[in-house]
């Protein structure tokens, strides 16, 4: 049976659109730092595509084809957008940059990897900091507003909004197309790989995995985390990104019962987890540990896999785990790791210990509406005997809950405590 | 800013859950009346009892028509709704994705237009 030629074409577009969409963008967007024009002329390529490929054949040099039919909309687009002198300066651009590195691209058959330079571009500083994970979703691999806009829990009108003004901040400011110099780069860096895991945070939060935006949203970070690594591979912290990812993602399954109830993690069975992806966040790691800069991603990856040693070997750990988040608080100065540093510490001292370090930051206003903050609150307090305190705590983490089975995890929680 | 939170749900739902789930229910929400106001966020919030004891009134050529039942006869109906206030847009989906309705209806989202 022959496959319809419709559907063949449909698929060789999205395998592209998938694998080189990034590519395209930044390739045609590299001259004119015009991302928003870039796409447009991107996306009327694939629909000629799927009209010219099923009557003649999928070309040999799919990528090539494209950045040809994209190069030239691109080019008409200029032209009628505008007129006079601006419009011959820009089509010079276009005419002598594109065609040549074009033509050469069609020759070898591969196309420039700039997608490095345009998620430094997009993770610029310049770039308000909420929009830099969008912008990078959207423009390096093609995600859409209204898929974006769900998983950043933000209207899609809005959303839109901000993408357009974020790509003409990088038209209009000069945002460089490029990777910044050595003395620059780990802090550009640390812009790009904090954008990567809000992106991901964002998937993470998903937990049932029922929704799938949320759950491509992880896998899309780790495709992003993966390019830098493989881009620049001696970046410590961007192994140490990629290595904290994977420990995360391999535990994803667990974290629901066969009655579809939430597990935490200090109940999950190791035999659970996908020991594939640990291996490899583990041999990460070690690559990361061996360039010997220690930093943020690093330091939460190890104690992604500290937790994985001592539920696999029954060994206690808790010492190693307070000093790691010990150095985390030294680094950052974040709510979060001071809540999580609570949690080992209960374990290594006892639970009255962490309440007095859980006390010491709740005057931090971030964290009235932080529902992991309430939720730890309240499972320390209940250990302490504290029940009036943790019931009040439960409730405001019930409150804040927005997945039903963790909010039905809790109340459960919350109607065990004695009375 | 106001916002006017509407919740949409499926007025059969509730019937058909049992006594513990429907007190795990109402547990839920008034968890979530909680959070609200010690976020500040809380202006005011009802439930609605189901919509087959509404009444629409309205007045065509000069005549008043008074009808059972609710404006429009779908099986999702108003259930209830939450005032909030939050600086934006933003924070007022959050609360919305907080809210129990969003697990098993839909919550609308509706600025208020402010009188002043």
């Amino acid at each position: 049976m022959s496959i319809p030629e419709g559907d063949e074409a449909r698929r060789t577009a999205d395998a592209v659109a998938r694998r080189s969409y990034g590519k395209l963008v930044a390739f045609l967007a590299a001259r004119t730092r015009d991302v928003a024009a870039a796409e447009d002329a991107l996306a009327e390529a694939f629909a000629s595509a799927l009209v010219d490929w099923p009557a003649n054949g999928c070309p040999k040099n799919p990528e090539g084809w494209l950045l040809t039919v994209a190069r030239r909309k691109l080019i008409d687009s200029v032209r009628r957008r505008q007129t006079g002198e601006t419009a011959s300066t820009q089509l010079q651009i276009l005419a002598e940059g594109l065609e040549d590195a074009a033509a050469q691209a069609e020759r070898d058959m591969q196309i420039p990897d700039k997608r490095l330079a345009l998620l430094f571009a997009c993770a610029h500083p310049a770039i308000e900091a909420g929009i830099r994970a969008p912008l990078m979703l959207q423009v390096v691999l093609g995600l859409d507003g209204e898929t974006i806009a769900s998983a950043f829990l933000v209207s899609p009108a809005a959303m839109r909004k901000r993408l357009s003004r974020a790509k003409e901040k990088i038209q209009q400011a000069g945002i460089p197309f490029s990777i910044p110099e050595h003395e620059e780069l780990p802090q550009r860096l640390d812009t790009v790989l904090d954008a990567i895991y809000a992106a991901f945070a964002e998937g993470w939060t998903d937990a049932t995995g029922t929704d799938t935006i949320r759950r491509n949203l992880t896998g899309e970070a780790l495709f992003l985390a993966r390019l830098v690594v493989e881009l620049l591979p001696q970046e410590a912290e961007a192994l140490g990104l990629l290595a904290l990812m994977l420990h995360a993602e391999a535990r994803r399954a667990a974290r629901r019962n066969v009655a579809g109830e939430y597990v935490p993690l200090a109940e999950q069975d190791p035999a659970s987890w996908n020991s594939q992806m640990i291996d490899e966040a583990e041999s990460v790691l070690y690559r990361a540990s061996a360039l010997g800069t220690i930093g943020r991603y690093q330091l939460e990856a190890a104690l992604q896999s500290a937790h994985v040693h001592r539920r696999r070997t029954g060994h206690n750990n808790w010492a190693d785990v307070v000093r790691f988040y010990d150095a985390l608080a030294a680094l950052t100065d974040s709510p979060v790791v001071a809540i999580n540093r609570a949690l080992a510490i209960a374990e290594l001292h006892g639970p009255q210990a962490a309440v007095d370090a859980i006390k010491a930051i709740a005057a931090d206003d971030r964290l009235t509406e932080y529902q992991p903050y309430w939720a730890a609150r309240a499972e320390l307090l209940s250990k302490t005997g504290a029940y009036d305190e943790a019931h009040q705590a439960y409730e405001m983490a019930i409150g804040l809950e927005r997945e039903p089975t963790v909010r039905a995890f809790l109340q459960k929680r919350q109607a065990a405590l004695p009375r | 800013m106001q916002y006017l939170l509407v919740l949409h749900v499926n007025e059969g739902g509730w019937s058909q859950l049992t006594p513990e789930q429907q007190q795990q229910g109402t547990a839920a929400y008034f968890a979530y009346g909680e959070a609200l106001q010690k976020a500040g966020a809380f202006v005011g919030s009802n439930r609605l009892k189901p919509s087959a004891n509404s009444t629409t009134v309205r007045i065509a050529n000069g005549k008043t028509q008074v009808l059972d039942g609710p404006y429009v006869d779908s099986k999702e109906q108003v259930g209830g709704y939450y005032l909030i206030d939050v600086p934006d847009l933003d924070s007022a989906i959050t609360w919305a994705s907080r809210c129990p309705a969003a697990s098993h209806g839909v919550v609308e989202v509706r600025p208020v237009w402010q009188m002043r």
